[in-house]
């Protein structure tokens, strides 16, 4: 199916090479960073994790939402999304594979990588970490890819996929339950050390990924025949209201802890990020964005005249995405380590080196993440015009919302 | 015998895969020296600590003494890189207020308000840092204390994450060119690992104290197996008042202060 | 054949590529290395005998040198008790290296030969070394 990768309007092409130009200078940001040290980042001795690890805990959610659209099509049948499962898992394949590039460059001696391997430790959580990330990529490359293999062939999918399917539910959860152990075990950390932080990476990530996916989906419909349905995106709305009211509420339950215990290790780093501390406050713009755009988000999903109109839906989902994104991918690691283990505050701001490696990883992601669309929707739009012009000789091929099983049209 | 492409394919991957296995299999499996063991001077001990009477330091000390830290960073070549982003430092003196925040307040004594605390790891007998390590590269010896294996560390920095006391440095670039004189009977590091302060454990093994407690000229470093009822550390600990830094966190420090 | 131009001038790019490092360096081979102990540690040795023999050292001294360092760093165990019996503390940089401090005319030589970068002295300090 590969081959589908290699043909493709102008728009497809100049989009790849413009990946691949950004992947390059990514590239060769990392080379520079590799002979001289994490010192071209901006990370210190007091904040040792920045913007690599940052984005790594953030992608585990999005990849983990992939299971926002398996969950309910497997488990409770929910037929509009049947088209939509590979598009969700091939997601979580590129999230995934992000994840371990910004694990890659972001570890002092990568040459030693295996060394999780070799000498395997499972009392660290990071081992873990390693275990079902790898575990997960896997499960979505087998799952996505033979499922669409299946429908290119017009039969059902080999009879293995099925548990795998049924394993990558748990397995979803659990790689965004590691990824918060990571923080929550540590007892030197105030800011992390909260018996929510699983549940609150849960449903920031129920909300981030799925409203990636609709915009995905948007702009499936754009640039190609392929429609995931108006019904199967109304669902992921919801799901994405309901995961977004959860964060949001999650979000005070801190403010409340920290405010009304009015304990000084727990208000601190809240102070930092949303007031400053110490005089310092270089994140405070960036979290009372966070909150606005939260705030736009939340007041146009829960009104359904705004849900469901196409242009608001949109302007919500990419609210709620580069909101959690800002909370998640900045807010969350930087604050962690503020102020230090001294009560005093070194801040951190990335540089550019730093800054052209993430922008080139996330660019390795949108290459994958394209390549894998364009297989999956070239496979899907010629099935669906076979099926099509199989049984409803007269009717126009673009607009289609075939659900996968039953051949009729979808809710429109 | 007829066989499939595939499932050629099939079996001649796994029997690869299985090839590979090879390699984590010779690392894994023990050494075979002839034999190896302790030199007959070193000092033995279940349970490494020290106890700083920081009184001393403060009554009989020069003003602004260092001398513990420029022994310790002397001999194990520890680097002075020069801004304090990228600083490393093995033992360094930090005032009451940022290393005991929780006890300060608005009406404290002259005589502890500011003073310079000497800290160092606190080579925890329940660490984090042990505990979150993905390679065992950092690990509790069975004689207490909190030993790094630079050979085997990757730089993931989850230690440094885990220690609540701020002991941990890293090497975010070459240490060599920042280090004034190198000690030639001892390593350095290189860029990408984690370091931090060894309870001289090169030194206790053929029989010397840590630089730090032979450098101090008030004899304020007292270091000793906190496991034996007689040693020196226990006797100074039955009969003076101490406290650790962040006891709370339940990661029992080794490092006890005299105040 | 078909499109046997393409195939053919394909074919001969492929084999010249391949073979490069066989047709490029044809004559140019380097010479056997040696390895010198000439260095006033050893001159002034009564015995000159290593921690172990030739042949041992030869093949062996990377997984001598995984298993000392295992032991002095991880288990803390100093002292190695050879198969001659003799003791000798465990340190690259204060036993091989006393013996051996011409690095560029021991050590380099065959590794520089055989092409081998081995990363240990990042770290520990060659005896040449040192401001």
């Amino acid at each position: 199916m590969l081959e589908k990768t290699l043909n493709g309007s102008k728009w497809y092409w100049r989009w790849i090479i413009l990946l691949l130009a950004l992947m390059g200078v990514g590239f060769a940001s990392y080379m520079l960073q590799l002979n001289q040290g994490l010192a071209v980042t901006g990370l210190s001795r007091d904040v040792s994790w920045g913007l690599y690890i940052a984005q790594l805990t953030f992608l585990v959610g999005v990849a983990a939402s992939a299971v926002m659209v398996v969950l309910p099509y497997y488990l409770h049948n929910v037929k509009v999304f049947g088209r939509l499962t590979v598009f969700g898992e091939f997601l979580a394949v590129a999230a995934v594979i992000m994840c371990g590039l910004f694990v890659i460059v972001d570890i002092g001696k990568p040459a030693r990588l295996l060394n999780i391997m070799l000498y395997p430790s499972p009392n660290s959580i990071l081992f873990w970490d390693m275990v079902v990330l790898n575990g997960y990529l896997l499960l979505n490359i087998l799952i996505g890819w033979n499922v669409l293999d299946a429908e290119r062939k017009s039969v059902a999918p080999p009879g293995w996929v099925k548990p795998l399917i049924y394993l990558s539910i748990p397995w979803a959860i659990s790689i965004h339950t590691v990824t918060a152990f990571l923080y929550s075990g540590l007892p030197g950390k105030h800011y992390w050390l909260t018996a929510i932080m699983a549940a609150r990476f849960l449903a920031s990530a129920f909300a981030a990924g799925p409203a990636l996916l609709i915009l995905l989906c948007f702009l499936l419909r754009r640039v190609s025949k392929f429609d995931a349905g108006d019904e199967a995106i109304r669902r992921l709305s919801v799901i994405v209201t309901y995961a977004m009211a959860v964060t949001v509420f999650f979000v005070g339950l801190e403010f409340f802890t920290a405010f009304y215990s009015q304990v000084p290790g727990h208000m601190h780093a809240l102070e930092y990020l949303f007031v400053g501390y110490q005089g310092k406050g270089n994140l405070v713009p960036f979290m009372w964005t966070f909150a606005f755009l939260a705030v736009v988000a939340l007041v146009l999903l829960l009104n359904p005249k705004t849900r469901e109109k196409e242009n608001t839906l949109k302007i919500a989902c990419a609210a709620v995405f580069i909101s959690l994104w800002i909370e998640k991918g900045l807010g969350l690691v930087i604050a962690g380590y503020i102020p230090n283990a001294f009560e005093q505050v070194v801040e951190y701001v990335p540089t550019a080196p730093e800054l052209m490696i993430t922008i080139g990883i996330w660019a390795t992601g949108a290459f994958v993440l394209t390549l894998l669309y364009k297989i999956a929707v070239s496979v899907k739009e010629e099935s669906e015009l076979s099926i099509y012009s199989a049984r409803y000789a007269r009717v126009k091929p673009v607009g289609i919302t075939v659900s996968q099983d039953s051949g009729k049209t979808g809710g429109m | 015998m007829k066989m499939h492409r595939r499932n050629f394919l099939r079996i001649g991957g796994a029997c690869a895969l299985g090839l590979g296995f090879l390699p984590a299999v010779k690392v894994l499996a023990g050494s075979d020296l002839s034999k190896v063991m302790a030199d007959p001077k070193a000092l033995t001990g279940k349970k490494w600590g020290m106890v700083i009477d920081m009184k001393k330091c403060w009554e009989q000390g020069r003003k602004n003494c260092d001398d513990c830290i420029t022994a310790c960073h002397k001999v194990h070549n520890v680097p002075d890189i020069g801004n304090i982003k990228e600083e490393i430092k093995w033992i360094w003196t930090e005032p009451f207020e940022n290393t005991f925040p929780e006890f300060k307040h608005a009406y404290m004594a002259e005589a502890i308000k500011g003073k310079p605390f000497t800290v160092m790891c606190n080579h925890c007998d329940n660490a984090p840092c042990t505990r979150v390590c993905p390679t065992k590269a950092t690990y509790k010896r069975k004689d207490g204390i909190v030993v790094m294996d630079y050979h085997r560390c990757i730089g993931c920095r989850y230690c440094m994450a885990g220690c609540p006391f701020g002991a941990r440095s890293f090497n975010f670039r070459d240490p060599r060119p920042f280090i004034a004189e190198i000690n030639k009977e001892y390593p350095t590091r290189e860029k990408g690992v984690v370091e931090k302060c060894n309870f001289c454990e090169e030194r206790l093994a053929f029989g010397q104290l840590p630089a730090c407690v032979e450098a101090c000229q008030e004899k304020a470093l007292i270091f000793g197996d906190l496991a034996d009822p007689n040693s020196e550390v226990r006797k100074v600990l039955s009969s003076n008042y101490s406290i650790r830094r962040k006891p709370e966190l339940g990661t029992e420090p080794k490092i006890y202060y005299l105040v | 054949m078909y499109n046997a131009r393409g195939i053919i001038t394909g074919l001969v790019i492929f084999v010249a590529l391949v073979t490069f490092p066989f047709w490029f360096s044809l004559g140019k081979a380097a010479s056997a290395p040696e390895p010198s102990l000439d260095t006033p540690a050893i001159r002034q040795l009564q015995e000159k005998v290593c921690v172990e023999g030739t042949e041992f050292m030869r093949t062996q001294h990377m997984e001598l040198l995984k298993d000392w360092r295992n032991s002095v760093v991880r288990d803390g165990n100093r002292i190695y008790v050879a198969k001659n019996g003799k003791q000798y503390k465990m340190s690259l940089q204060n036993t091989c290296m006393d013996c051996h401090s011409n690095k560029a005319e021991f050590c380099d030589s065959c590794h520089n030969y055989a092409n081998v970068k081995p990363d240990c002295w990042t770290c520990h300090v060659d005896p040449k070394e040192g401001k």
